[in-house]
């Protein structure tokens, strides 16, 4: 099952009607990502790449074209399969941390779990696993606003964790840390979508994620400009990290 | 495979009720303006009680004190009724309260796009956020209302006291006072309700998508 396909995007294409004019963001995309993979979308602002993630994740639907999420094609789900699928097979990490600010690091961890249906004691004892594991450790009581940007992350990063996805789609996710925090949030997503056997699709255009990524895809201006394998790529990064150690 | 999604009553309860806890001064003040209105009904009502039970008293000097502090008791009437301009009274201001409601509750869901559209990107229905909303104005709907009813009638036995005197309290008509307390926070419930519904259908049938892109 190694080389099994868990994304499939065929010949995607997305126009926003702003009124006067049609803006098309996404000019027909193809793709497709293999479980268990790395993969980071690299691209300047505006070339559509968080265009492309939101289809992915099945938050915004195409103008034409179909994403299929292990073959299944997202279009097709009504509002009830869409939330599951959201639920038990993705989990989402944003720039924005974007965590619920009225409730704890813990009660943020286990909710996507109530939806799943778990038991109140069952996703406490997962949560608390899960924080433990993103290096929260006894932070579990805290809310938001006394965490830092990085811990605030890493709660994010457990939450996505909760259900076991198969899917993590992160949309930027150091691009609200500096450069230490970030390089640590990266780690800490390779490390467990190893650990937990899940494929990461990240929006990015932080050099320091091509490291560990498995593939790069490129995106300029709506299309696809270049899939760059791990082996292909040029690590360019080592001055940067000489600059902040 | 069972596509369960699910959040039990009682989790969406505690969510709702630490939402209210946590956002208390905003809660407070969309709650204020049900209390008000509320009170002012109850006190209606409850005043209206006091003078009921005065003139049943077949009391004559009662009836004397009734007509002196401006009640129209035709001869042989043994029932007041609210009066049609205290009705025109009582629903305008429950009227001014529910838009009161409706607009506090939208800049509720305004102030909260990011945090609905995460609880849909985790998984949520839309009526999961329907019930959130429906929940914490119930809560906040009772609250109001008893601290209201509370309100109105204890004023309106302080202004039955002021104008009949001690003899109003002779013959307090307790039961009349508290089914009329209870219709106001009956009435105070269902306009709390009534207010949220629009706005917690406008939040459940926003796309996360559009969540996402609010800047905050």
């Amino acid at each position: 099952m190694s080389s099994a396909t868990i994304v499939r995007v065929s010949d995607v294409k997305k126009q926003f009607d702003l009124g006067k004019i049609v803006v098309e963001v996404l000019k027909g995309i193809d793709l497709e990502v293999e479980k268990g993979k790395y993969i980071s979308i690299m691209g300047p602002s505006g070339s559509g790449k968080s265009t492309l993630f939101n289809m992915i994740g099945g938050l915004d639907k195409p103008t034409s074209g179909k994403v299929f999420i292990d073959e299944v094609d997202i279009a097709q789900l009504d509002a009830y399969e869409l939330a599951w699928l959201r639920c038990r097979k993705i989990g989402y990490i944003f720039q924005t941390f974007n965590l619920i600010p009225v409730m704890t690091a813990l009660e943020n961890v286990t909710l996507p779990m109530t939806f799943a249906g778990l038991s109140n004691d069952d996703a406490t004892e997962r949560g608390m696993e899960l924080l433990k594991q993103v290096g929260l450790d006894g932070r579990h009581a805290h809310k938001p606003s006394e965490l830092s940007g990085g811990q605030q992350q890493r709660v994010a990063v457990a939450r996505a964790l909760a259900n076991s996805p198969a899917i993590i789609l992160a949309d930027e996710p150091t691009g609200n840390l500096d450069l230490k925090t970030g390089e640590d949030i990266i780690d800490l997503l390779k490390t467990l979508s190893n650990e937990h056997q899940v494929t990461v699709i990240s929006a990015t255009h932080d050099y320091k994620m091509l490291n560990v990524s498995d593939q790069v895809i490129w995106i300029r201006d709506g299309v696809i400009d270049k899939i760059q394998e791990r082996d292909e790529l040029e690590i360019r990064t080592g001055g940067l990290e000489n600059s902040h150690s | 495979m069972k596509r369960l999604i699910a959040l039990p009553l009682k989790k969406s309860a505690a969510i709702a009720f630490q939402s209210i806890r946590v956002r208390f001064f905003r809660s407070l003040v969309t709650t204020m303006s049900l209390v008000l209105a509320v009170a002012f009904l109850c006190y209606i009502q409850v005043s209206n009680d006091f003078a009921q039970s005065l003139l049943a008293s077949g009391n004559i000097e009662a009836r004397q004190i009734l007509v002196k502090a401006g009640y129209d008791i035709e001869f042989g009437e043994q029932t007041i009724a609210t009066s049609a301009k205290q009705r025109w009274i009582v629903i305008l201001s429950l009227l001014v309260c529910i838009v009161g409601i409706i607009n506090a509750q939208l800049m509720s869901v305004t102030e909260r796009f990011r945090e609905i559209g995460t609880m849909k990107c985790l998984g949520a229905l839309d009526r999961f956020i329907v019930r959130l909303f429906i929940l914490e104005a119930l809560m906040q709907g009772l609250a109001g209302s008893v601290a209201g009813a509370v309100l109105g009638a204890l004023a309106a036995a302080i202004a039955s006291v002021s104008t009949f005197g001690l003899a109003a309290l002779a013959t307090t008509p307790w039961l009349s006072i508290v089914s009329s307390m209870l219709g106001a926070v009956a009435v105070g419930t269902s306009l709390s309700l009534l207010g949220v519904i629009y706005p917690a259908l406008l939040a459940a049938r926003m796309q996360p998508v559009e969540a996402m892109r609010v800047e905050q």
